[in-house]
């Protein structure tokens, strides 16, 4: 016999009795089986070691009686082995597996975006009010000509296909197995009623999805789950998924127990079987052989839909994004470091790849250098928290920004990071349809309809303030931005100025 | 007539209908920790809970437009307004018998024994008017009131 575990909780639950009426709400929300009541005593017990700090049932309290907080306990001070590298080697330990976790890199990382500021007119130019002037979010991604030649008010030449959105935000890929089918719901919903775009990550599309096929990316990725003809062609655009900010170089695992019906017979696997997508597509061990699959998709969809390329922001990444527009994506997405997940690697999403203002700025200067920007769109994502975050991105070079976390937040995520273990109390990122049920896709596409409105309006009176009328006077324009407390050669690479130049 | 109507797609089953329902019915209308520990007798959820995973949803009075338990009550206690259609049963007057549970169909009326013998079920809050209690606190949208459709 030994000690089962050496690790303790990571959280203490602190119930208020004053305030407790052992309604037990609680006890019926706690996937994780927290909480408990105790017949005899007439008392609700919390066992904290299951707790991952959700807030599903703070949130569900009736009477607030419930606070969540750090387990205050505390193993000798150090500043090198700190409680969470402890931690992860009492784990490791004892599992002798690879340490998972689930959204985005939470690291103590410098977050580029609050080094930047942005401008505004005073007296020699005139700031806009949106609300009294029209103010263009419109955003076309797709490959641009050259040149264009009109001849009595008529494009002589037919453009190259373009996704139309009415603002430029779109949401980001998120599988159908690694969130519910109701989160996809309400995010498809919301998609369609604010004139933009979702993504079906490697999941394929669900039979219920095809109604919102105009609003949707169709996604191929290393496993090519839920490819089909019809697939393709529902979809508005194509993306070509290489890589995921979370995980750079990395495949992705679903696990077989949410491989149930529903996922198995959208992705074409049996039931039950695990969902193992390659680290690398195998077909494609060069930028000629993404070339050949970026054709075969185009010959496939008669060159009717944009297919895009989407990549994890790594060192090399400026390169990487001219060899892809080279290779005839007409839209490259960029994943940065931040970016969420499903499940990825502890070590891996902590330490691979590069911050998204760095590969943004490095690869927009790049393709602007090599006069081929204008054949591709960039899309960029990896954790853009706010609509400041989408003006500053758009100011450094790019057309549209992708939203996963902050759209999973609009649903009820509580950023637990625990969305591997199939157990999200919110809906979201289960196949437990237990659990699924509790996000209404009605509410929550309201909700997510609500973030994009909040932020469109909240583009807007920044354009205004800068006196600018059109998001497209914004692209690329960095004069727009200033760094803040940035050394020289981070001011170099972002391409801006430092506040007071 | 407006009803309540579950969908039991979006029922999460956490039982916020009857915590809300118990205080609405309490004489701490709107303090629900109040209602819970000092009302007394603390007045029984008239919405019923049902779960069998992943199935719950929250049941509640019909308002039968033949309503069983008002042909059956011996005492005249239980009614249907004529003007409302809202079943209402007077417990001045009921006396305990269980006629109306033994008849109702859905099972929709309970047994309230702490004082005395009175049944009670949902009156579709029709005293404080509006919207009932269970579906303007069901956090999911599970509940609805609404004329049949």
């Amino acid at each position: 016999m030994s000690l089962k575990s050496y690790v303790t909780p990571s959280f203490l639950i602190e119930r208020n009795k004053d305030r407790c009426i052992k309604c037990k709400v609680c006890v019926q929300q706690c996937a994780n089986e927290v909480h408990r009541y105790d017949e005899e005593d007439d008392e609700i017990i919390s066992e904290e070691h299951q707790c991952v700090n959700c807030q599903r049932c703070v949130t569900m309290c009736p009477t607030g009686a419930l606070t969540i907080r750090r387990n205050p306990n505390e193993l000798r001070q150090n500043s090198n082995w700190t409680a969470e590298a402890v931690r992860a080697i009492y784990i490791q330990a004892e599992t002798g597996g690879i340490l998972l976790t689930g959204m985005g890199n939470d690291r103590p990382y410098p977050v580029y975006w609050d080094n930047i500021l942005l401008n505004a007119s005073q007296v020699t130019n005139p700031s806009i009010d949106p609300l009294r002037e029209p103010m263009e979010l419109k955003t076309h991604l797709g490959r641009k000509p050259d040149s264009l030649s009109i001849k009595e008010g008529k494009l002589q030449k037919k453009l190259p296909p373009q996704l139309e959105l009415e603002l430029p935000i779109m949401f980001s890929a998120m599988s159908f197995g690694s969130i519910s089918l109701n989160a996809i719901k309400s995010l498809a919903e919301a998609a369609k009623q604010e004139g933009t775009y979702f993504n079906t990550g490697e999941g394929g599309l669900h039979r219920d999805l095809y109604q919102y096929g105009k609003n949707a990316i169709v996604q191929v990725a290393s496993g090519r789950f839920g490819v089909h003809a019809d697939y393709l062609q529902a979809g508005a655009a194509i993306e070509i998924k290489i890589g995921q900010g979370a995980k750079p170089g990395i495949g992705g695992h679903l696990p077989g127990e949410k491989v149930e019906r529903e996922v198995s017979e959208t992705r074409m696997i049996p039931e039950g079987t695990d969902a193992i997508s390659p680290a690398p597509h195998h077909d494609i061990y060069s930028i000629e052989d993404l070339r050949q699959l970026i054709y075969s998709l185009k010959e496939a969809t008669n060159y009717e839909k944009p297919v895009s390329v989407k990549i994890a922001a790594v060192h090399n990444v400026a390169a990487i994004a001219s060899g892809i527009a080279r290779a005839g994506a007409d839209i490259i997405a960029i994943d940065g470091y931040r970016g969420g997940t499903g499940a990825a690697p502890l070590r891996i999403r902590d330490n691979v790849g590069i911050p998204i203002e760095f590969a943004l700025a490095a690869v927009d200067t790049r393709l602007r250098q090599e006069a081929i920007r204008n054949q591709v769109s960039l899309v960029v994502g990896g954790s853009i928290r706010n609509s400041a975050d989408i003006v500053k991105a758009i100011a450094l070079g790019a057309d549209a920004v992708y939203i996963a976390s902050s759209a999973l937040l609009a649903l009820g995520c509580h950023m637990c990071q625990k969305c591997y273990t199939g157990k999200c109390n919110w809906g979201i990122a289960t196949q437990d349809p237990h659990l699924a049920k509790r996000l209404n896709p009605e509410l929550g596409a309201q909700r997510a309809r609500n973030l994009l409105r909040a932020w469109k309006h909240e583009i807007q009176e920044m354009l205004g303030g800068m006196g600018i009328n059109a998001i497209e006077s914004l692209r690329g324009n960095r004069l727009m931005l200033r760094g803040i407390g940035l050394t020289e050669k981070e001011l170099q690479i972002l391409g801006i100025k430092n506040a007071g130049e | 007539m407006k009803r309540v109507y579950v969908r039991e797609e979006y029922c999460a089953g956490c039982g916020l209908c009857q915590v809300h329902c118990i205080t609405a019915h309490s004489e701490y209308k709107g303090d629900i920790i109040k209602a819970y520990k000092k009302s007394f007798p603390r007045p029984l959820a008239r919405v019923i809970v049902e779960e069998k995973r992943p199935l719950s949803f929250s049941l509640q009075c019909r308002h039968c437009e033949e309503a069983e338990c008002v042909k059956a009550c011996i005492t005249g206690a239980m009614q249907k307004d004529p003007a409302t259609g809202i079943v209402i049963n007077d417990t001045a007057r009921c006396i305990g018998c269980w006629t109306c549970v033994l008849v109702c169909p859905y099972g929709a009326v309970r047994r309230d024994e702490t004082l005395h013998k009175v049944a009670v079920k949902c009156d579709m809050c029709a005293e404080a008017g509006g919207v009932p209690s269970c579906v303007e606190n069901c956090p999911n949208g599970a509940l609805e009131y609404r004329e049949e459709r």
